[in-house]
């Protein structure tokens, strides 16, 4: 008997555990929101009328969220460090970036869904598009920064093993017979449609517009594409640690990354011809202005631009914007041909209609014949 | 579950006679063909896991550890099992008690209801509380309005991990009290013992063994759970990632070492539910046996 009520302490302290943890996480769920919280108690809509009162004085501490896409974890683990301290020592405002990575489309439908991202830092303007329609920020959202509101730049090259054994060297290898090739899936990964455009704007110079000439030779390399990863990293991952493959099809500075972290067993081959890629960056005006966040949201952004923001840019392998940057690292970035998405492809909505909706180029060449 | 325990029971009980026992080599096969399995499908792997969570050495698993994005994806896994597991233990015990002590219409709707978390894959669970929740979503705007965050946020990590781990108290109960019946309540209550009296003297006392079984395999699944928690949390590094989504995150940022160490956190908070779960079931097996 008293065995058994020993037990029975247990359970009730269990559960008295229980429910005071989750009132607790309910308290700070409270004091995180936004202090126009509805459900609020008195004394907090006390506060929060105060502090609407006198907009003037900042709050001490503030924290952004930045939804952004695969390859960027390092970069903006770097950058956020260096924007935090300018802040602090501009304003002496204390600033918390909370980070959230994943494939550019999955992430573009997260925030969508509710994912409530002060600013968006993503693979492809189409994505931010897809946001713009829905409201949550304005349509010429573009227009808001320099350089199309990409501060930084990047490109599509070949990663190979160790003394390239397969001899690629351009964009007609990856059709042979026995190369394998990885690359993630055009429709949910943002660097996988650069992937796709980029050989199809080869093929389009090498037929000279020839468009069943150049799906021809679409299918063929994707006939030697074993898996399509949802990501770009996840294409990495299966390159070099899972082994497979011959090549893969990168973001310039996910494959530099990856040689950086394995050093020499692999080697970086620029192709001919490739792409200019631009990642861009938005405040999502709906979240901003809910949260009261739009000044250290756009000041952040605006940050990219500055010697510094650049600099990170450019030790993390993105092509800087900013002239200076661009010079020093100059011997990093092998110059190129590169195709543009808004010359060439007739920007990224005409583009992401004929290649990657359904019913689009790429299923007819994928679903077609694999 | 269910299976689980009675198999226990019984292999407690009295080895079987001589000559319904198998032939000598047929008996060595099937222990080895068990061990082999178990090596390379159970055993490896964890050695993999430790073995690489150690290959840089002590500090940088210490490191790891200490990393305070991976403390506060400790932090929230605890957080959410202490709310999913007690109220998955309160819904257990009413449903199991209201299906085996009482007659009702819609009984057997009710056990595949119960069920139906077992069955559902666990992407489709979290997707669900997008659907619902998401603002986009039925809810959404209503939500939005009331400035009320439920998806990509705590809330709705401990949803989908209710969801996902919510029938388990329930299956380890019913057939538990199933077989119990109802005759120690109702000589309980001839001898005038009041509702909650019965409950704490008679009908707790019978199951507590079993009650605790289920509430370790509920707590175990609500801390390693993925795939639902994955589609709801948003993956804010230090805000909104348990542990298993830590790892994962880890894994892709070529921090191998890290994301091993911190698997073998998750894989020790494991063991010690299992070693737990190993003494219940001894004195599960001995208080059927006192019956």
């Amino acid at each position: 008997m008293k065995r058994f009520k020993s037990f029975r302490l247990l359970i009730v302290a269990a559960l008295a555990m229980g429910v005071l943890s989750a009132c607790g996480s309910n308290n700070n769920s409270g004091n995180n929101a936004a202090p126009s919280d509805g459900a609020s108690s008195s004394g907090q809509s006390a506060s929060a009328s105060a502090s609407a009162s006198e907009p003037a004085k900042k709050p001490e501490s503030v924290e952004l969220l930045n939804v952004s896409y695969d390859p960027t974890r390092e970069l903006y683990e770097a950058f956020n460090k260096s924007f935090a301290d300018y802040w602090k020592q501009t304003t002496g405002q204390t600033v918390k970036i909370n980070q959230s990575h994943g494939g550019s489309g999955a992430q573009s439908r997260k925030v969508l869904d509710g994912l409530e991202a002060d600013v968006v830092t993503l693979a492809l303007a189409y994505d931010i598009d897809a946001l713009a329609d829905k409201g949550l920020l304005k349509a010429d959202w573009q227009q808001s920064f320099d350089s199309n509101s990409s501060p930084y730049t990047s490109t599509i090259v070949f990663l190979v093993r160790k003394g390239n054994p397969k001899g690629i060297k351009d964009w007609d290898d990856l059709i042979k017979k026995d190369v394998q090739v990885i690359t993630p899936n055009p429709k949910t990964s943002g660097g996988a449609r650069w992937n796709y455009l980029a050989a199809w704007g080869y093929a389009s110079k090498q037929f000279g517009g020839d468009e069943a000439k150049i799906k021809d030779f679409m299918k063929q390399l994707f006939n030697n594409v074993p898996v399509l990863d949802s990501g770009a990293r996840g294409a990495t991952t299966t390159f070099v640690e899972r082994k497979i493959g011959d090549v893969l099809l990168a973001w310039e500075n996910e494959a530099y990354l990856a040689k950086k972290e394995y050093g020499d067993e692999f080697e970086i081959v620029t192709p001919s011809l490739s792409i200019l890629a631009e990642p861009p960056v938005a405040v999502v005006d709906k979240v901003v202005d809910k949260r009261g966040t739009r000044e250290v949201a756009e000041a952040y952004l605006k940050y990219l631009y500055t010697p510094e923001g650049q600099e990170i840019a450019a030790q993390n392998f993105y092509r800087p914007r900013l002239q200076e940057v661009a010079d020093k690292y100059k011997d990093q970035f092998p110059q190129l041909n590169l195709l543009t998405i808004d010359k060439d492809f007739g920007g990224w909505k005409e583009a992401q209609k004929k290649h990657f909706e359904d019913g689009g180029t790429f299923d007819q060449i994928y679903t077609k014949g694999s | 579950m269910a299976g689980a325990v009675t198999t226990v029971a019984s292999l407690s009980s009295e080895a079987r006679p001589k000559h319904l026992t198998e032939a000598r080599p047929v008996r060595y096969l099937l222990i080895a063909i068990a061990l082999l399995f178990i090596g390379v499908v159970i055993v490896l792997p964890m050695i993999t896991v430790l073995s690489e969570a150690f290959r840089k050495g002590w500090s940088a698993y210490m490191d790891a550890i200490r990393d305070p994005d991976a403390l506060a994806a400790l932090r929230l896994t605890l957080l959410t099992a202490a709310i999913a597991v007690p109220l998955n233990t309160i819904f257990g015990v009413a449903a199991a008690w209201g299906i085996t002590k009482f007659k009702f219409r819609g009984k057997n709707l009710l056990i595949t209801f119960i069920d139906l978390p077992f069955s559902v894959s666990p992407v489709i669970s979290g997707l669900v509380y997008i659907l619902l929740f998401g603002a986009q979503g039925f809810f959404g705007p209503w939500l939005i309005g009331h400035d009320v965050k439920i998806v990509f946020a705590i809330p709705g990590i401990v949803l989908a991990t209710m969801f996902v781990t919510f029938p388990f108290v329930a299956r380890e109960l019913l057939p538990l009290m199933e077989a119990q019946g109802v005759q120690d309540e109702e000589a309980a209550v001839s001898l005038g013992a009041k509702g909650w009296r019965t409950f704490w003297k008679v009908t707790l006392p019978n199951i507590k063994w079993g009650l605790l079984y289920g509430i370790i395999l509920c707590n175990a699944r609500a801390m390693g759970e993925f795939g639902a928690v994955s589609v709801v949390s948003g993956h804010i590094r230090g805000e909104t990632n348990t542990l298993p989504l830590h790892i994962e995150i880890l894994y892709n940022e070529y921090q191998y070492t890290a994301s091993f160490a911190v698997a073998s956190l998750l894989m020790l908070l494991a063991i010690i539910t299992l070693v737990i779960k190993g003494l219940i079931e001894g004195k599960l097996a001995s208080s059927k046996r006192g019956h």
